[in-house]
């Protein structure tokens, strides 16, 4: 593509591609779309098959020019995965299972009626009519910005994007807008970094200085365990960050840009390649972009494993091809950045947001969110809640929203306890601030923060103490080991942790851990360190009774610390069949000659001082039940 | 602490040519180093120090430098792996929903720990950090397949799908 009429002409014939998932008819060339999720969960799922088989039906029935297959990015329902969308009606299929696919093919396609056994269930009414799935409770709330095109559009057809206005926002500063009126756009929209510091994005394209060579970082490092937003829009969505990295680069004067993606991504790093292939191929990227003057390209760089990696200056090192330890800031990177030249680093999300924000305006992105915190959030929906999955929220969507709404509520009829977010890094909401409205500014009022958008739920069952200890351990783990007060400190906070939850804690270890904490946080050198301390500093804020109970009655109340359980056999329960007995691995327990009433065998009793804790008896005993463990 | 292994290296004539070649090509891109480890663990599946040391001497880095990369990033490995790696994810959602217990079923039916191997070299085990499929936690991959909202009792019938 030579021109900007050229990127019209194939957006105008490649609209009919994708008019079908819009709900337009009457333009298309397949009469159904099929779409399987692709994204890493349902293919680790293996919904690979579902396509495979899918293919296979389509050429059984010589349907090839009625049924498109179409393999997308993540829907963000992963929890009930894999998942399958038909248009034009926008059914519904979840855990769709291989055997299944014979019968939904002759029933829908070849039939012309969902099948309604498969279809997932609160997108059936009362009348079992299929409903839309943006009528479900996990939908109606949500806004999808930044996951527009994932879930709708096929992440390895530049056509596909293109028909979703692609690069028109590219097109659109290129020949509109001069790169200062660029950097005020993305200012007045108020936007703000996504990655977890949530640095106004605009201020920093501003602050890029001058210089012969500047260079645009994507930061795709996503360390926070158990978060996955940024792969799932690199997953369902790649042409999306190239258009913004090339439009950050038109807006600071940059030619080069650079990814970083972890390596344990396989899947995003492969749809990114093809789509910066095509890109290029296209003319999207290189020289003389649609006929401009402007000129970038983009190469992906491979992270190897190292959390500090996201940390923006490691990170710059690392893409230099050396142990990826963070610089000391001033000069910021702005000024100093890769290859010691000025450089604008931002993280996924924050990209995903640009080119939506030039084609509708910086107003319209503005109404969304509350004061200080424009636009949306996505989150990452993990650990004990219904509907594990990814969401996007307008900001300032109270916890309350998120958890018992759109989340489905906490499963097996389990208490909500908490809230992490931000990972190693963040802290925790309890169950009593669940109407805090989720947004910069609050969560630091609570102690808490952001981060870049992992959200664990944490039931009765989750030892708040063993958490903090979760996390510190993953710190421990990753700190460089360039500074002493995150090397060294993170163990020593470690370590008194270590102690308490094996009952040996005592009340001036708690000082010293505030102590220690607060230490940390001013004086180590970069983000890892400053903030390794924040579990630790939550859980003591809004938990401490239950580090009180570890330290002063010598008890886990949520039963994880193993050293603190104590397993117990009711004596009247128990029928005396010597099961347990015969598998304890210590040889714990003995029988009593107590027999209880109406029981032909003398129970048993286990000997606390023997006892190894390992649960093998508990085990042992699931149909009668006589043991437990406190 | 990684360590060398003492295991014999074991790379062939082919390994050595498909890994300088790569090298002679790429060896102006700017950082190369990294990339460089990546593509000879993509060949050898593990770097040996005579792994290392052909990278050093192709780019003109020092061994010391490269042996400070190798060591700092948790994916290059000093050792070698089993037939059958098997990594628990240990990310914080696979933790809230029992990664543990998964880890303790696994060492117990291999009889190994963490970043250990068995004496047959047939299965490695592993802890990673979030592998993305977060909806599906607990997960454990066996060689890159996931397997995915395990209990403990699911390992012995996983273990013995891959034991021959
Ligand atoms: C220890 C540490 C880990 C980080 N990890 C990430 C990460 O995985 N992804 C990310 O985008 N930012 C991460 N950050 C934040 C980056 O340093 C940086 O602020 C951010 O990428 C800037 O982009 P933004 O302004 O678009 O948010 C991390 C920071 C620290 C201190
Ligand atoms: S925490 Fe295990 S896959 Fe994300």
């Amino acid at each position: 593509m030579k021109s900007i009429e050229e990127l019209n002409a194939l957006r105008r014939a490649s609209r009919k591609l994708v008019a079908l998932r819009d709900g337009i008819t009457g333009t298309e060339t397949y009469k159904y779309h099929i779409m399987v999720c692709g994204g890493t969960g349902c293919t680790s799922s293996n919904s690979e098959k579902l396509i495979e088989l899918l293919k296979a039906e389509v050429e059984a029935h010589g349907m090839q020019d009625i049924v498109k297959v179409v393999r997308t990015g993540c829907f963000g329902l992963c929890a009930l995965g894999r998942i399958m969308i038909v248009y034009p009606e926008g059914v519904f299929y979840s855990r769709v299972e291989p055997e299944h696919i014979h019968e939904i093919f002759e029933g829908h396609i070849v039939g012309g009626n969902p099948v309604k056994k498969y279809v997932y269930s609160e997108t059936l009414d009362e009348d079992g009519n299929v409903k839309p799935l943006t009528e479900t409770d996990f939908y109606r709330k949500q806004v999808r910005v930044v996951l527009r095109n994932c879930g709708v559009i096929d992440p390895e057809s530049l056509e596909e994007y293109v028909a979703r206005d692609g690069y028109q926002a590219l097109a659109k500063c290129l020949s509109e807008y001069t790169p200062a009126q660029v950097v005020s756009i993305v200012s007045q929209s108020g936007l703000r970094g996504r990655g977890g510091a949530g640095f106004p994005t605009g201020k920093k394209w501003s602050f890029v200085a001058d210089g012969p060579k500047k260079y645009i970082v994507c930061n795709a490092d996503e360390g926070d365990p158990g978060a996955f937003m940024d792969r799932s829009v690199l997953e369902g969505d790649p042409h999306c960050i190239i258009e913004a990295m090339a439009i950050a680069g038109y807006a600071v004067g940059a030619d080069q840009g650079y990814v970083y993606v972890r390596a344990e991504y396989p899947i995003a790093v492969h749809r990114l390649r093809v789509a910066i292939d095509e890109a290029r191929r296209e003319g999207l990227l290189g020289r003389h972009i649609l006929g401009s003057d402007f000129s970038f390209d983009l190469d992906i760089r491979l992270g190897a494993g190292a959390f500090v990696c996201g940390e923006e200056t490691a990170l710059m090192t690392s893409i230099e091809g050396k142990r990826g330890e963070p610089r000391t800031r001033p000069p910021f990177p702005a000024v100093k950045g890769l290859f010691g030249c000025p450089t604008a680093e931002n993280n996924v999300e924050t990209l995903a947001n640009i080119p939506q924000i030039i084609l509708r305006g910086a107003d319209w992105f503005a109404e969304m969110g509350t004061e200080k915190s424009k636009g949306t959030k996505v989150f990452a929906l993990g650990g004990k809640i219904n509907h594990t999955g990814l969401v996007e929220i307008p900001m300032g969507t109270t916890l309350n929203e998120i958890v018992n709404e759109i989340g489905g509520g906490v499963p097996n009829g389990k208490k909500f306890k908490a809230a992490q977010t931000g990972g190693p890094s963040g802290g925790c909401i309890p169950a009593s601030l669940i109407d805090t409205q989720v947004d910069y500014d609050n969560l630091i009022s609570i102690g808490c923060m952001m981060g870049s958008g992992g959200l664990i739920i944490m039931d009765e069952d989750t030892c708040m103490v063993d958490m903090a200890k979760f996390f510190l351990e993953f710190t421990v783990d990753e700190s460089c080991g360039k500074c002493t007060p995150c090397r060294v400190g993170v163990r020593r906070l470690l370590e008194k942790l270590d102690k308490i939850t094996e009952g040996k804690g005592t009340l001036e270890d708690l000082d010293e851990l505030e102590y220690l904490c607060n230490y940390i946080k001013q004086n180590s050198l970069c983000g890892l360190g400053q903030t390794a301390p924040n579990p630790v500093l939550a859980t003591l804020r809004f938990f401490r009774d239950e580090y009180l109970a570890h330290i002063v009655n010598k008890k886990c109340p949520a039963g994880v610390c193993k050293a603190l359980l104590s397993y117990t056999i009711d004596k009247d329960k128990c029928i005396g069949c010597g099961l347990c007995a015969k598998n304890c691995p210590a040889e714990a327990i003995v029988r009593t000659d107590y027999t209880a009433p109406g029981h032909k065998l003398a129970s048993f009793e286990i000997l606390s001082e023997k006892c190894v804790k390992c649960g093998v008896c508990m085990d042992n005993c699931k149909k009668i039940k006589a043991i437990s463990k406190r | 602490m990684k360590k060398f292994s003492n295991i014999p290296f074991k790379g062939t004539p082919e390994q050595e040519a498909q890994l300088r070649d790569w090298l002679r090509q790429n060896r102006d891109m700017q950082g190369v180093a990294m990339p460089a480890l990546q593509k000879a663990q993509e060949i050898y599946g593990y770097l040996p120090i005579e792994v290392q040391q052909i990278v050093a001497d192709e780019l003109d880095i020092p061994m010391s430098e490269l042996y400070g990369i190798s060591t700092f990033y948790a994916q290059f490995s000093l050792s070698p792996k089993g037939e059958k790696d098997i990594s628990v994810c240990l990310g914080t959602a696979c933790y809230v929903k029992g990664a543990g217990a998964i880890m303790d079923e696994l060492s117990k039916e291999l009889g190994i720990e963490a970043d250990e191997c068995t004496p047959d070299g047939k299965f490695s085990l592993s802890a990673c950090r979030c592998i993305g499929a977060c909806g599906l936690a607990p997960v454990i991959t066996v060689n890159g397949e996931v397997y995915g909202r395990l209990v403990p009792e699911d390992i012995p019938g996983i273990i013995a799908k891959y034991r021959d």
